[in-house]
């Protein structure tokens, strides 16, 4: 080919195409991008989903209803809450199903647990492909000390299985709400030191500053939400807009940034899990006592009556909803998730990675909370 | 740059601050050299209490994955409410989400906290889960348990995780409470105590089978017990009302009065209450007005056989059924003036009036079934001339002689039978103000009730009681605990473990019983041989006595040279073989003369097989 310099035309000898997939270092999950690159610039990027796809929404339609609640949790491994709390909504709204008080508090405050694991989490992934790894091995221990909580309250560490429609499935154990706050003590006196090692390191900064930005206006044209819309400075939050559970029963603030690039990104999920820690204090405070359940119908007799509902909440990546369809039956006729990693992975990700360098590819990614599974199902 | 104020401001001496972190213990577990505990609520590998466990299946009825199949036990004896099988797990399937313990009626099934298997066998991830009580090889004491031989075979004891807890469950311990007439306004009449469940209350009630089936080997009928209850579940009691008269052509009759071998297998009984099931049935049957339109029965072609059915009580109105539908001409002799035998004289109208028997005898009359009441068998018609004008004859004439206590004076006390059926012909018997009922079972609750009743009727408004003394204690008394609780609610007064030794008369009228304290009412063979201290005497007061302590048949109707070949079992009871056929050729029998529950339900089985055996039996002798 007759490859002249500053030629960028398709099929220039300049340009070369990179398979970025999911053994690549950086590369978290079973996801791949396939990258056009000049250089160590991006041209184009397509992102190719399909790793993990285990067809859950069709699995649920031969499943009944209380068949669905173990495996709801499986469609985001990192965080099983919000699928579980999902889908024990859409139940409720279509079987109209009344929940106690005290689980909704049961409920927020599990919700938060889930969502600071799943923060830390994050927080491993992203400081761990940036090099951080001391930072990287806190955050995997601090998520562990609270899987262990999840551990006691639940039964399960990933797979929790908690949330059921009615209500949640144990009550506290005795002496929980003590480990709650001890533990939570034990990671939130280490926020300094992560802002040393990390928030406020001047390598970090500068790896991320202005990396991966979008306006506000992109971010709502694209479908944008969680920490990538608020981190353009718009306060967000399904928990605040719509609220659910108990979140409407004790104060707190949604916290935001204005730059829109990934290093606001990583801030807010910083404050967020600073504000789920506080609201967890308060929930634990102002949490009634009684009973966590109502009973559902018998599970193997139980049909719920036709009808749709779109359910809503904020999972730790962004708005996480759920389109239920009954025909009156003793299984789902529709199931269909709409998931926050599948605008921010498929569609944001291909936008941000254009221009960008290659080095910064797992940066923009990571920052956009992009979790695989989420987007396959 | 403004929000990383700090990271401008730092200095070189900055990173000295790591060196803190080298006093710091590491945080990581030396895992397995440091043991890692999970939670008490883990939810590892499954525990199983096999002697708890009843085999209903509702755990591999729920798994979302099947990773559960009931599989067949041989060391296990199945009884009724227990099947011989038990849960086998496939770990390669199950995600441990312990749906299983939630839906465990019996609470047997538990996930423990083990949760290690480690083999080069895939076979071994397939497994039957016990617990250490039936399983005293696999489970070590914390002191002999290595975390390096950790498996399905090598497991820590007292290791329980996830368990079950009844607010939890997935079904529904507490039944549909059922509306009753209050016991101080029964009693003053002879209103049917129980009012039936509505249609919404029999749904929600009907909503809570598990489908297990457990009732359905119980009930000596076999009745399709989990369809109908699910037909009423779906609203349809005419499909209920035809899955019940698969088996049971007297819906209205059972429905009050049966003994519920089914409710007592009820795998939610274990936790909770048992299904209504009699209630539901009772339901059913009252909630269709003609049987007739809901079935739409139609019996065979006419056989030109003729069979002959002494006795109008359930095993002879079943057979009747049974009978007609398959074109036999049947023929009922019964002395009372209608049909349903004991049950028409024996349960007191509180429990069942007479309309409810009725519906199901004029049903049966409806199929071309002829009923001659009235009619005595050995005096109105002779049995030897019944032998040869039909082609067959049943036998159900039921234990109808009730047995005395034979103490002094026992010619002054009224039987219960008689003081029964007198009362429900409209003949009541003139009570006592205080009567004194000797027996603790179901027949004696019957009569003290009826005598109370009486009472308030005979007396109003005057100071009446009625006494119970029965031989056996509260815990073995043989009454049906809803009987007792009725009649404690009604006032009666109990005298558990007293035996009757002499009824009191002076100046010709009965004055009181006068009892002895009971040593042991069966002996060490577990026969039932009542023994007394001599010595410790009490004297209730009364001025009259009924006896209600049991009943036999009388035979009487049968001429002697007949009854000779009739065999007996060592129980005293009619030997049949498994066609119902007695040892007389021609000459079938059921009910209580031939088993030993004495109840409608297996009468009714009996009738079955009785009525299957005739229908051989005719059409054997015509080829």
């Amino acid at each position: 080919m007759n490859g002249t310099s500053g030629n960028k035309t398709s099929g220039s000898s300049r340009e070369l195409e990179l398979y970025f997939g999911p053994q690549h270092l950086g590369m978290v999950g079973n996801f791949s991008i396939t990258l056009k690159v000049e250089g160590d610039r991006i041209l184009e990027a397509r992102a190719n989903p399909g790793f993990l796809h285990r067809g859950f929404e069709k699995l649920m339609e031969y499943r009944t209803w209380i068949q669905n609640f173990p495996m709801v949790c499986r469609i985001n491994v990192i965080e099983s809450g919000s699928m579980e709390m999902i889908y024990s909504m859409a139940v409720e709204s279509l079987a109209q199903i009344e929940v106690p008080e005290r689980a909704h508090y049961v409920r927020s405050i599990y919700l938060e647990l889930c969502r600071v694991s799943s923060h830390l989490f994050g927080l491993w992934a992203y400081s761990n492909m940036l090099g951080f790894d001391t930072v990287a091995q806190w955050a995997m221990y601090h998520r562990d000390l609270i899987l262990d909580l999840l551990e006691e309250l639940t039964g399960g560490r990933v797979y929790n299985i908690f949330i059921w429609p009615g209500g949640v499935r144990r009550d506290f154990p005795k002496g929980f709400e003590d480990r709650i706050v001890e533990t939570l003590h034990t990671i939130g006196s280490c926020v300094p030191d992560y802002n040393t090692a990390f928030f406020d390191n001047r390598i970090f900064y500068e790896r991320s500053k202005g990396i991966g930005k979008i306006t506000q206006q992109e971010a709502k044209e694209l479908g944008a939400t969680g920490q990538t819309l608020r981190a353009t400075g718009l306060k967000f939050d399904i928990r605040k807009v719509a609220p659910y559970a108990a979140y409407d029963k004790v104060e707190w603030d949604v916290p935001v940034r204005e730059d829109g690039d990934a290093y606001s990104r990583i801030l807010v999920i910083r404050d967020e899990m600073i504000e789920s820690v506080h609201m967890i204090f308060k929930l634990l405070e102002a949490m009634p006592q009684g009973p966590v359940y109502n009973r559902i119908p018998n599970p193997f007799k139980w049909k719920i009556p036709p009808g749709d509902t779109y359910v809503r909440c904020e999972s730790s990546r962004g708005e996480l909803g759920l389109y239920l369809v009954s025909d009156g039956g003793e299984r789902p006729y529709r199931v269909h998730f709409r998931t926050p990693s599948y605008t921010n992975g498929l569609i944001l990700l291909e936008k941000l990675l254009q221009g960008a360098s290659i080095a910064d590819v797992g940066n923009i990614m990571i920052s956009l909370y992009v979790v695989a599974p989420e987007i396959d199902r | 740059m403004k929000q990383n104020k700090e990271s401008e401001t730092g200095s070189l001496l900055r990173p000295l601050k790591t060196i803190g972190f080298v006093l710091k213990k590491p945080q990581t577990l030396r895992y397995p050299f440091e043991p890692k505990e999970p939670a008490p609520r883990y939810r590892g590998f499954h525990l199983n209490d096999w002697e708890k466990c009843t085999g209903c299946g509702n755990c591999a009825e729920i798994c979302p994955n099947q990773a559960i199949n009931m599989v067949e036990i041989a060391e296990i004896q199945p009884k009724p409410g227990m099947k011989n099988e038990r849960p086998q797990l496939d770990y390669g399937r199950c995600c441990f989400c312990g749906l299983c313990v939630d839906i465990c009626p019996a609470g047997s099934l538990r996930l423990s906290r083990d949760y290690f298997h480690i083999h080069f066998d895939p076979k071994t991830f397939v497994f039957v889960p016990q617990d250490e009580k039936t399983d005293h090889e696999h489970f070590y004491p914390i002191e002999q348990y290595s975390i390096f031989k950790a498996s399905l075979t090598h497991r820590r004891q007292d290791y329980e995780g996830f368990s079950p807890d009844l607010d939890f469950a997935l079904f529904d311990p507490q039944r549909v409470p059922m509306k009753e007439v209050e016991p101080d306004k029964r009693v003053l009449s002879f209103v049917e105590q129980v009012l039936g469940y509505d249609r919404e209350e029999a749904r929600a009630e009907a909503s809570r089978c598990l489908e297990c089936k457990l009732c359905e080997e119980a009930c000596p009928a076999h009745m399709k017990i989990s369809d109908y209850i699910k037909a009423i579940y779906e609203d349809q009691p005419a499909e209920a009302l035809r899955q019940i008269f698969e088996d049971n052509p007297i819906p209205s009759i059972c429905g009050r009065v049966c003994m519920k071998h089914c409710e007592k297998a009820c795998s939610l009984s274990i936790r909770g209450e048992p299904l209504a099931i009699r209630w539901l049935k009772r339901f059913v049957a009252d909630s269709i007005t003609d049987y007739q339109v809901a079935l739409g029965q139609k019996t065979a072609e006419p056989s030109g056989k003729e069979v002959a059915v002494i006795g109008a009580g359930p095993s002879g109105l079943s057979v009747a059924y049974f009978l007609s539908l398959k074109g036999h001409k049947v023929v009922v002799f019964d002395s009372l003036p209608g049909g349903g035998g004991t049950l028409r004289v024996g349960p007191p109208l509180y429990r069942l009036p007479l309309e409810a028997i009725d519906k199901d005898v004029d049903y049966i009359a409806s199929l071309g079934v002829e009923f001659r009441f009235n009619t005595t068998v050995g005096k109105d018609v002779l049995f030897e001339d019944i032998l040869k004008s039909y082609d067959a004859v049943f036998v159900g004439v039921g234990t109808r002689v009730s047995r005395s206590t034979r103490v002094t004076n026992s010619d002054r006390a009224y039987l219960a039978l008689p003081f029964l059926e007198q009362n429900k012909l409209g003949k009541p018997v003139k009570v006592g103000k205080e009567v004194i009922v000797i027996g603790g079972g179901n027949v004696a609750m019957d009569v003290a009730r009826v005598a109370l009743r009486l009472q308030h009727i005979q007396y109003p408004n005057e100071a009446v009681v009625t006494k119970v003394v029965s031989l056996e204690d509260w815990d073995e008394m043989p009454a049906s605990k809803e009987e007792i609780e009725d009649a404690k609610a009604e006032g009666i007064q109990f005298n558990p473990g007293w035996g009757p030794k002499e009824i009191k008369v002076a100046d010709g009228e009965v004055r009181g019983l006068l009892c002895m304290k009971v040593k042991a009412v069966f002996d060490e063979a577990g026969r039932f041989n009542p023994t007394f201290y001599e010595d410790e005497l009490m004297f209730l007061e009364g001025d009259m006595v009924i006896e209600a302590i049991g009943q036999r048949a009388d035979f009487s109707f049968i001429p002697q040279q007949i009854l000779e070949k009739l065999e007996f079992t060592a129980w005293g009871k009619v030997k049949v073989d498994e066609n119902g056929m007695t040892t007389i050729p021609g000459i079938f029998a059921g009910g209580d003369i031939v088993n030993v529950n004495l109840d409608a339900v297996t009468a009714i089985a009996d009738a079955k097989v009785a009525a299957e055996g005739i229908d051989k039996w005719l059409r054997r002798k015509t080829t």
